[in-house]
């Protein structure tokens, strides 16, 4: 180790996060390793360890003979005073070697507010901020994840932007990239071949012009580049690696227990949601995959904890199947099996009761909305009559704790709507008052709202966001009008949404801002230990640009979108489609029972169902 | 299977960065991960019934931690340190497994080596000098405790002390009271920053070397 950073070590908070050597790491030896890469996550060990696309791409990538990927986070920012100071640059866990020395440096963004985080890393690592000042082509630096969706406001910063799943397409680049190198080829020569593997975006290959009002007039290719750039997938999720001797951190991070997927996609469709577009077609994994991966993971874990992970796990078909495969092998031995993402519906309810025998905590829903009215313009297929039913069982059974998930601020929001949020917690309580099976312990319901943020490539991707002031009377109206005791209502602000909705629809220009948020001072701005609004408004002053015209403008149908450049699989006449549907509070059929149309289907060359 | 077995181990390199409630929750795992069933507590939150002897410092090496624990059922146990050290994070090797005898009481003594690095000065003058101040006849230092600040003299629970010069650094070689009073062997640093800065090393490290019966034989 270092012996700068013996010395640092013992003054900040938890080191334990910053020296790697965990069980399963993976250490190769460097003599017979011809390409480093550094996967680096923009957001602290205990958030990024917890991401299953990194575990995921982590083992796929050092499967790849002569190829050694080792892990590098953010620093909290003790941690990143110290390094600074100490002139100690951005190190990956494994090696300990600086990040600077590695090939290629690849980043997972699945979230706009980990952007300065970003620039913060590269900095840390000596390495130039934008792709123009780094005329070489090692270090290639280049991003994926959900959020490269709309890869424009981070564009200038990265080589190239892979968009879609990355098991089978960070593979291919690296290969090209790897022979590039050993040919000698130049940058410009491997960016130009490198947009030639489908889901691969290069920014420095894409020029965009502005109309006189600031909006998008085109977003032209060159040198061969596609018009648009089809997301990538895996087809088939049974034929593909999925690591079951992931790393145990030796420290707890967020996540901490063994993940399990279920499938991808979701066949729902609600209209606010991201996931719910972007990760289309649906694809299961048979039970028989899931409950040997399950096993294999807790065998060479031993963790005590595992957790079936999917959009929506109650609908995936053999569900009752991998809970009871998997409680086999679980009970025995005392470990807890959970399920995140459950509908307020029967069928859930049931399972729960299944895997819940010892503790009954809390339970949370996420009605979305208080009215069935707004329910159905955002396709949020929940009844009232099944989520109180859903309580009720739930009460029955000796829960007695529920919270509510409401966004405020979705299309056609009324202050009725509003009102609508606290009548249901009221029935809620009435619920428990009728059917608790144990009133003595009391009841505790929790009420949280946050501010919708519309997102690209979902229907409400044309949308304007409330203004912060209207969502604040939103707030108010609700504060006013929730007086019951055993309800307690949590709002988020709005600061950080407004900023996460100018960042998610920005285009190019959006990267003066976040430069210039990290220039300021700016690192871990998804954490409201650092977050700071005032920041980002000066920034965006600075930049001459207004947030409010990325956040809170509607969009024209017939608008150039900055993330039109990306194909995720839905067409835009769906969801335009699907907008007007909301607009009507019409609700559409889940893919399960009759297929929408969206396109995403066109994904799988040999077609199929969209089915859990 | 007897009740109560124990295990020594060392916690060197990366791993002396790893928390006391990070150890314990690594051992809990790396236990089903060898095979080696750990008996757990009843109730509606049950925990392996383990306990470490002398919890660790962060940033504390030492090749001498022992940890008492106990098994649902028989096992082998000459298997079980090599089985163990197989599947524990880089740092961490367990070297022998047997049945406990002596209670934790009476560790007494504990043997701590300090690597004192003087940056820009020399060894051999700072080895004599610390040889000196560690000789007083009493050196009273100000440290927090659970209830709150307390003045604690370091000289009865130093046993013997020597101070060994490199270049730029001194090796501290020291048997300290490891418990009734604990001397933490970051005391050892701090009485020079209270009581003689002039005599502070510009970074120090401590590894515990060994264990001690009251009469100075070792402890197992």
């Amino acid at each position: 180790m270092d012996r700068r950073l013996e010395r640092i070590l013992p003054r900040v908070q938890k080191p334990a996060r910053y020296v790697g050597g965990e069980y399963n790491q993976i250490i190769k030896d460097k003599a017979e390793v011809n390409l480093r890469m550094a996967f680096c996550f923009p957001d602290i060990y205990e958030i990024g360890m917890s991401n299953i696309g990194m575990r995921i791409l982590y083992h796929t990538i050092n499967r790849m003979p002569g190829v050694w990927c080792e892990r590098v986070f953010a620093p909290w920012g003790d941690m990143d005073a110290e390094l600074r100071a100490a002139g100690i640059p951005l190190y990956a866990l494994e090696s300990g070697d600086p990040v600077s020395e590695f090939d290629a440096l690849g980043f997972s963004i699945g979230y706009e507010m980990a952007y300065p985080a970003v620039l913060n890393m590269l900095d840390l690592a000596g390495i130039p901020l934008r792709s123009a000042d780094r005329p070489e082509l090692v270090p290639l630096v280049f991003a994926g994840g959900t959020s490269c969706c709309n890869p424009e406001p981070m564009a200038p910063f990265f080589d190239l932007m892979v968009v879609g799943e990355g098991e089978e397409v960070d593979c291919e680049l690296l290969e090209l990239f790897r022979a590039a190198r050993d040919a000698g080829w130049e940058k410009a020569r491997f960016l130009r071949a490198a947009a030639r593997i489908p889901g691969v975006y290069v920014p420095s290959l894409y020029t965009p012009e502005y109309h006189e009002d600031g909006t998008l007039r085109a977003l032209t290719p060159r040198g061969g580049a596609p018009a648009r750039v089809t997301k990538r997938i895996i087809e088939d999720l049974d034929a593909c690696e999925y690591p079951t001797a992931p790393i145990v951190p030796s420290t707890e991070i967020v996540h901490d227990r063994v993940n399990v997927e279920l499938f991808r996609g979701c066949i729902r469709g609600c209209r606010f949601c991201q996931a719910g577009y972007v990760y289309r077609p649906v694809r299961p994994r048979k039970p028989e995959t899931i409950i040997r991966q399950g096993v294999e993971s807790l065998q060479n874990t031993g963790y005590q904890e595992a957790t079936l992970l999917s959009l929506s796990s109650s609908d995936y078909r053999p569900l009752a199947q991998v809970c009871d495969g998997l409680l086999d092998y679980c009970e025995p031995r005392s470990i807890s099996l959970s399920l995140p993402s459950l509908r307020a519906d029967n069928f859930s309810m049931e399972i729960m009761s299944r895997l819940q025998k010892v503790r009954k905590g809390g339970l949370t829903f996420a009605p979305e909305a208080g009215t069935q009215r707004l329910r159905d313009a955002i396709n949020k297929n929940v009844r009232e009559e099944d989520l109180l039913h859903s309580c009720r069982v739930a009460f029955e059974g000796g829960w007695n704790g529920v919270k509510l998930y409401f966004m405020l601020g979705l299309p056609t929001e009324t202050d009725e709507d509003v009102l609508g949020i606290a009548e249901l917690a009221n029935r809620v309580l009435h619920t428990w008052r009728e059917y608790a099976s144990n009133k003595k312990r009391g009841v505790r319901i929790t009420v949280s709202t946050s501010c919708f943020v519309p997102k690209p490539h979902s229907p409400f991707q044309w949308e304007a966001q409330v203004t912060m002031e209207e969502y604040q009377r939103r707030v108010q109206l609700l504060r006013d009008n929730m007086k019951a005791k055993n309800v307690t209502y949590n709002w988020h602000d709005p600061d950080t949404s407004f900023i996460e909705a100018a960042l998610s629809r920005g285009d190019r220009r959006v990267a003066d801002v976040i430069e210039t948020v990290f220039r300021t001072g700016g690192a871990l701005e998804a954490w409201s230990d650092y977050f700071s609004f005032e920041r980002w408004m000066n920034a965006f002053a600075a930049s001459g640009l207004d947030p409010a015209f990325y956040a809170c403008r509607e969009r024209g149908k017939d608008e150039a979108l900055p993330w039109d450049v990306i194909d995720m699989g839905v067409t835009r006449a769906h969801l335009w489609h699907e907008r007007e549907q909301a607009y009507r509070a019409e609700l559409s059929p889940d893919c399960r029972r009759q297929c929408t149309g969206c396109g995403a289907l066109a994904l799988l060359p040999k077609g199929g169902r969209c089915d859990a | 299977m007897p009740e109560k077995l124990r295990m020594r181990f060392s916690k060197t390199g990366r791993a002396i960065w790893l928390s006391h409630l990070d150890l314990m929750r690594t051992m809990q795992r790396a236990f089903l991960r060898a095979g080696y069933p750990l008996k757990y507590s009843e109730g509606f939150n049950p925990h392996a019934q383990i306990s470490i002897l002398l919890p660790l410092s962060v940033g504390c090496a030492s090749e001498c931690e022992l940890m008492d624990f106990q098994l649902t059922e028989d096992a082998d146990l000459a298997a079980l340190p090599a089985r163990l050290s197989a599947v524990l994070p880089e740092g961490i090797v367990v070297h022998e497994a047997y049945e406990a005898g002596t209670k934790a009481k009476y560790l007494k003594w504990l043997r701590v080596t300090g690597r004192y690095e003087y940056d820009a000065r020399d060894g051999a003058a700072m080895a004599a000098r610390l040889a000196e101040f560690y000789a007083r006849p009493a050196i009273v230092i100000t440290r927090k405790t659970k209830r709150g600040e307390g003045e604690m003299d370091l000289v009865p629970a130093i046993r013997a002390l020597r101070a060994e010069a490199g270049e730029r650094r001194v090796t501290v070689d020291a048997v300290i009271s490891a418990q009734e009073p604990t001397l933490n062997p970051d005391h050892l640093v701090a009485a020079l920053r209270q009581r003689a800065p002039d005599l502070a090393p510009d970074f120090a490290a401590f590894t515990r070397r060994e264990v001690y019966l009251e009469n100075g034989e070792v402890f197992r």
